[in-house]
């Protein structure tokens, strides 16, 4: 059950330089422009190098920015991995966009975990909810460059955000470097058609 | 017009210094707290002085000195910079101000990123200063012109607590309208009030102890605290700071009917708290860390031989170490009103899934320095650390201690002191070295500690956001100062070896290594090489590194140095370089069989 505190509640999770930040700050500042009240809680510091973060964002939401658990609409991961590590703050009726591209983390390159077979992640995922799953690495490559991955997800992500398409799509032009733009927007609309 | 922005919280609170007319402005990275000085840093115009100082004690001291000015200061840090500070902190409460002086002290509840989880209104009720506590990002703008004037009128300074969500939370800010606050520095000669000498200090204790009924009058009534009684109810809710959003989100999601009073200063409302006893007959406190708000409710139903219930944290409803959320306030509400709470039950995840620490980047040059380190010493020897990027060696077996900043070089040299037979090498950034590195290098050399000292010379404060340090040769706005020479400095400090490296030179840094090793006395190693993330953003490119799997027989000597560009392939035993690869070339240096070569353009 989603928080009655918030309209629609986001978690974005990934490894720390893969751009959690800016995808969150497209969506928040896009609510704000529709005159939602946004509240959002970031990874940085320390365990932004290499590790685990996670970003939370509410819209229409004039309270804390800590989304309860099992309280978000939608749990956006940009790494297989880090979808399955936060499944607990999604509601049971939420829906998780996930990219399929694995970022090794130095436990498994040194050998000292393993690293799960990521269909075996997206099934194990899809036991318990809506799961769109697809490599939007691969999707931004085509784009023109791989780090538009997270812009993919943001565009996967807007089918189900109270926002309209056209001011995401004008903050993405505005927030990314300006020589990536068509890049970028291509990533987004991309990003946008892969969920049916 | 609409004057919302989307912000983050350290740059509302940027706004908030520049609203409320500030001066001078100085601080010492730390999150979470950096981004207040960078912002005000990086803004093209300004009216104001900002400084990064080299540590919080200093800091401190600048914003006092312009203080007695008559002009508006402020000074940042993260908690633990305030036990670095607490020096001038505790005598300047007894000094006072005449221009308003904000104390920004940004705490950690959960330690993202801190040694400990300290709760800074503690130092509020010790230093009799009182504190402000916003619960969101915008209540945190607003209290800063406030304090500034809470200051001036109380002539102390005010401590200002944002905890992480506060200050690395976003939310939408509506902007206010900049004071035009114009004072002309003044410096008036005034012993009575400027040399604290025990004359005088023993006359301004009591002067501070009898203002403090007027800081508390003025707070009851200021719009930080929020009292909202409901007659159907006997139970009440008081709530601190960010808990008070948690704890009202909480409220909302059970249904339930209660009293419930927000406080966002200190010393806390008295007069509201005894309004809200008249009312009901159990209270649950909510606040992050200590049970400040909770021991000072029972302190006032006791004087008031009230016999109203406190619950919190010292009956164990409410969690004393760790952040809260709204889950934790759901909990013990339910808890006190006797009802389900409706938790969701959480499932252990089946699959078991790799942890992702964080790690030093692709082309960290403390990697390199580490592994000559470990090369020379071995891996029974001693290795001391201290606080900064390096601290993540701890995945390189380097760094055995990390007790706070500048701790590494003193604990080395009791550790020596102690009789401990193995060799001692400890590691001190350049940042932390210039912060208190350098009294415990001067103690070491003076009190003849056989230790050696690296200096990991990374150019820059890189773990807080990559702001100058002395070393650098640019103050924090980027205007062009005087380098300070580290070698320079360790000589002055009376340190006779002195080695400077290349952190990339691995051959040559082991040499270094081995001939501090063997030097009778405190030798000191200055292991220098930019931080790779900054020189990459200024545009410095080096040709990246492949593995000539022909050669590659999978002996793994490259994979564990734990760099994030190198991956084992289980299948083929070999390894392999992503494109995270920097050109660092570490690991082509100790490589056996000569399988890593740049790649050919």
């Amino acid at each position: 059950m989603s928080s009655k505190a918030s309209k629609f509640d986001l978690v974005i999770s990934g490894v720390g330089g893969q751009g959690a930040i800016l995808a969150s700050d497209i969506i928040g500042k896009s609510a704000v422009l529709e005159n939602y009240n946004v509240r959002a809680a970031e990874t940085h510091g320390m365990a932004q190098r290499g590790g685990s973060v996670v970003n939370h964002v509410r819209i229409g939401c004039d309270l804390g920015s800590m989304i309860p658990l099992k309280g978000a609409d939608c749990l956006l991961a940009l790494e297989p991995v880090e979808a399955l590590r936060y499944i607990d703050s999604l509601a049971d009726d939420g829906v998780v966009i996930m990219n399929t591209e694995a970022v090794h983390p130095v436990t498994v390159t040194t050998g000292k975990a393993e690293y799960p077979d990521v269909e075996s992640i997206v099934a194990e995922l899809r036991k318990t909810h809506r799961v769109i799953a697809f490599n939007a690495t691969e999707k931004a490559a085509e784009a023109g460059s791989r780090q538009a991955m997270n812009v993919v997800l943001v565009g996967a992500v807007s089918n189900f955000l109270p926002i309209k398409t056209e001011t995401l799509l004008e903050r993405v032009k505005e927030m990314v470097p300006p020589k990536t733009i068509d890049t970028n927007v291509k990533a987004f609309e991309m990003g946008r058609s892969m969920v049916e | 017009m609409n004057t919302r922005e989307y912000m983050l919280g350290n740059v509302a609170i940027a706004r908030g210094i520049v609203e409320g007319g500030g001066r001078v402005i100085s601080g010492y990275p730390g999150t979470p707290s950096s981004e207040i000085v960078d912002t005000l840093s990086k803004m093209k115009e300004r009216d104001f002085y900002v400084e990064w100082s080299v540590n919080e004690k200093v800091a401190m001291e600048v914003a006092t000195g312009a203080a007695m000015t008559g002009v508006r200061s402020v000074v940042t840090m993260k908690h633990v910079g305030l036990n670095v500070a607490a020096d001038p902190l505790m005598t300047l409460s007894y000094m006072g101000v005449k221009g308003g002086m904000v104390v920004i002290v940004a705490d950690d509840p959960g330690c993202h990123s801190s040694q400990n989880e300290q709760d800074t209104r503690k130092y509020s009720e010790f230093s009799l200063m009182p504190c402000l506590d916003p619960s969101t990002p915008q209540e945190a703008k607003d209290m800063i012109p406030y304090a500034f004037e809470l200051s001036e009128k109380f002539e102390l300074p005010v401590i200002f607590r944002p905890t992480t969500r506060i200050s690395h939370g976003k939310a939408d800010i509506e902007l206010g309208e900049i004071t035009e606050h114009r004072v002309q520095a003044k410096f008036e000669k005034d012993t009575s009030r400027w040399v604290m000498v025990p004359s005088n200090a023993v006359v301004r204790h009591p002067h501070l102890l009898s203002i403090q009924d007027g800081i508390r009058e003025e707070l009851e009534i200021s719009p930080w605290n929020e009292l909202t009684i409901k007659e159907d109810s006997k139970i009440g809710v008081i709530a601190a700071g960010i808990a008070s959003v948690y704890a009202k989100e909480a409220i909302e999601n059970l249904g339930v009917s209660a009293s419930y009073l927000k406080i966002g200063a200190y010393p806390v409302p008295e007069g509201l708290i005894k309004k809200m006893y008249e009312q009901v007959d159990t209270v649950l406190v909510i606040e992050e860390l200590e049970p400040i708000v909770e021991d000072r409710c029972k302190i006032i139903a006791k004087d008031m031989e009230s016999s109203v219930k406190i619950i919190g944290k010292t009956d164990g409803t409410v969690p004393r170490v760790g952040e809260l959320n709204v889950d934790h306030c759901v909990k013990a509400l339910a808890d006190v009103f006797e009802i389900e709470s409706g938790l969701p039950e959480i499932k252990e995840i089946e699959m078991e899934l790799p942890p992702r620490p964080p790690a030093m980047c692709a082309g960290c040059s403390h990697r390199a320095t580490y592994y000559a380190m470990k090369k020379v010493f071995g891996k029974n020897a001693v290795f001391p650390s201290d606080i900064g990027c390096y601290t993540l060696g701890i995945q390189n077996g380097t760094v055995d201690t990390t007790l706070c900043m500048g701790a590494s070089i003193p604990v080395a040299s009791g550790i020596y002191h102690s009789g401990e037979k193995q060799p001692i090498c400890c590691s001190i950034g350049d940042s932390t070295f210039f912060h208190t590195g350098m009294n415990g290098l001067l103690n070491a050399v003076y009190n003849k500690a056989n230790i050696t000292v690296a200096i990991l010379d990374n150019r820059i404060t890189a773990m807080t956001g990559h702001q100058p340090n002395p070393g650098m040769g640019l103050t924090s706005t980027g205007e062009v100062t005087k380098e300070i020479n580290l070698e320079q400095l360790c000589h002055g400090l009376g340190a006779e070896f002195v080695e400077v490296v290349d952190s990339f030179d691995v051959k040559a840094t082991i040499e270094a290594f081995k001939r501090a090793k063997d030097y009778e006395g405190t030798s000191v190693i200055i292991s220098k090489q930019p931080c790779i993330i900054y020189a990459r953003r200024t545009g410095v490119r080096l040709t990246p590194f492949k593995v000539d799997h022909d050669k590659c027989v999978g002996c793994r000597m490259c994979v564990n140095l734990g760099c994030p560009a190198i991956e084992f392939d289980k299948e083929t035993k070999k390894s392999t370089i992503n494109t995270t690869c920097t050109g660092c070339g570490l690991c082509a240096e100790v490589c056996k069989f000569d399988a890593i070569k740049e790649v050919q353009k």
